[in-house]
């Protein structure tokens, strides 16, 4: 299980993540949903190591991530993977060699073996007879379905999705919520999704954790949630404007901002 | 009523606290890039071995600097021998042109413009490539599939500089000298016997050492500091090409403080 105990991340003077307590539940999709920024990217590179906390512990098992070694961690990363918001594939590799990479780096596998692999990984993404196209050359989809195949390709234990359908016409969104549902039940993984897509979201979550500002305000399975009296939850699931979560994020008033200004017209009452 | 105190400080105590800020800040990031690179540098024996990518950064720093080291390197050596003949004939000593030419390239330009074509050439593009792996998450990929991006990246580009610049220097040094020689006998008339015979009696191994000394300590400067600019810098497109600027200046920098520094010492 990974648990993070009064997590808190702070840049500066802005808050991401405020003694915030999470459980992610072994072998289950815990999806983190919020507004932009809700501090759930944040959240989702402390938990992966990517960060380290402020203050706070997170915890694999028994072992702190925040004191683990270098050696450990990266052991410890052979059985993870991640698809990053902006897939994060290497330039200088081709499709096949993204996807190959992690093989590459962690297996004795022969060539043959390995090419079979990755071409069951992107067949599984519909990408296969792609794999000598640069990343330059892919679709902002495409480059994203095969961050997905990469993720997968060592069949990690744990991965971490940063807005996995964000950028993706709505068959590919589609295929990959799929995918994410699938591949976690077929391979006891334990996934952590960040999105702000309420309905992909609620569609594959077993359990479902609400952030606003840096906090969770609601945690439950999506039905829990899509029940919830948390009037805050409801307006984000609805997409309201007006509510207790405010969507303008500006500290003055717009009327005192215009008539104070210098150069602009001084309003008469 | 407020318990916070204004106290009103000169211009000096201003003056002198920002001094001391940016000293504290730049010792800071001093220290920083030294632990980085050495970190880097002590994953030379670990396993997985980074042959590959040695030789792969090898390539595209060093070969891909040769035109440039070629061309700097023809025309400084020309440079100095019309100067050099200019001033040497004042004396009557036209024969010493040789000397001339192979002691101030050797010892001096060969090192100290061959590191700043390569700081132009290849450092501006290993903190330039590193930044934008840092801005597309790259680096952090390396480190989700359990990959070092210190070995990975770092390392191969600090040895491969390391082993380019005293290549790149030497030859710096041949062309130049080759060009002196072709602009000093051929355009000058100076004797092609007394160019070679001088060369040959001026410069000593002592002066190639020396030069080969300072071209391995440039490398090492270019390599650290052009790598821990990339990987420190702002993963913002205004970061990486701030830190890009700053690879290159604060390289150029170092390396004529550090060459005074071995000058002193090898005169």
């Amino acid at each position: 299980m990974i648990r993070g105990d009064k997590l808190s991340k702070v840049y500066g003077t802005t808050t991401a993540v405020s003694s915030t307590d999470i459980h992610v539940r072994d072998a289950a999709i815990t999806v983190i949903m919020g507004g932009s920024g809700s501090g759930k990217t944040t959240l989702l590179r402390l938990l992966a190591g990517l960060e380290k906390p402020t203050a706070g512990h997170i915890w694999y098992g028994d072992e702190d991530l925040c004191t683990m070694t270098d050696d450990r961690l990266y052991e410890l990363r052979e059985s993870m993977g991640m698809l990053f918001q902006y897939s994060a594939l290497l330039n200088s590799l081709n499709v096949y060699d993204n996807v190959a990479f992690p093989l590459h780096e962690h297996t004795d596998l022969d060539e043959e073996v390995i090419r079979t692999m990755v071409s069951m990984k992107l067949e599984q993404v519909g990408l296969r007879g792609f794999e000598h196209l640069m990343p330059s050359e892919l679709s902002g989809g495409m480059a994203k379905r095969v961050a997905f195949a990469r993720a997968m390709a060592m069949d990690p234990k744990i991965v971490f999705f940063d807005e996995p359908t964000s950028g993706l016409d709505p068959i590919s969104a589609g295929v990959i919520s799929t995918l994410i549902r699938e591949t976690s039940t077929k391979n006891r993984m334990t996934s952590i999704v960040v999105t702000h897509d309420v309905g992909a979201g609620l569609s594959m979550a077993d359990n479902v954790i609400l952030l606003w500002q840096g906090r969770i305000i609601a945690e439950g399975t999506p039905d829990e949630i899509r029940h919830s009296d948390d009037e805050r939850v409801q307006q984000f699931l609805e997409g309201r404007p007006d509510g207790p979560i405010p969507f303008s994020r500006s500290t003055t008033s717009y009327v005192d901002d215009l008539t104070h200004k210098p150069g602009t017209v001084r309003l008469e009452s | 009523m407020s318990d916070v105190t204004f106290v009103q400080q000169s211009a000096l105590a201003i003056f002198f606290g920002r001094l001391g800020r940016s000293t504290l800040s730049g010792m800071e990031k001093l220290g920083d890039a030294t632990m980085l690179g050495f970190h880097a540098l002590g994953l030379i024996f670990s396993k997985p071995w980074q042959g590959k990518h040695f030789v792969l950064q090898l390539y595209a720093l060093g070969v891909g600097s040769l035109a440039i080291i070629v061309v700097t390197g023809a025309f400084t050596g020309m440079v100095l021998a019309l100067q050099g003949y200019y001033t040497l004939a004042k004396f009557g000593s036209e024969s010493l042109l040789g000397a001339g030419v192979g002691m101030s390239i050797i010892r001096e330009l060969g090192p100290v413009l061959g590191a700043f074509m390569i700081i132009g050439r290849a450092g501006s593009s290993i903190t330039a490539e590193i930044g934008i792996m840092r801005v597309t998450e790259q680096t952090d990929a390396l480190e989700m599939m359990a990959v070092n991006p210190k070995r990975r990246i770092l390392l191969p580009r600090i040895v491969a500089v390391i082993i380019a610049v005293p290549l790149l220097v030497a030859i710096f040094d041949v062309v130049g000298i080759g060009s002196g020689y072709i602009v000093g006998v051929e355009l000058l008339g100076v004797n092609p016997g007394a160019y070679i015979a001088e060369l040959v009696a001026k410069v000593g191994m002592h002066d190639i050492y020396g030069g080969l000394v300072k071209s391995v300590v440039f490398g090492f400067l270019i390599g650290m500091i052009c790598s821990y600019m990339g990987y420190r810098s702002t993963p913002t497109t205004e970061g990486v090409a701030q830190a890009t600027t700053q690879a290159v200046v604060i390289s150029s920098v170092s390396v004529l403080i550090v060459d005074y520094i071995l000058t002193s010492f090898y005169l």
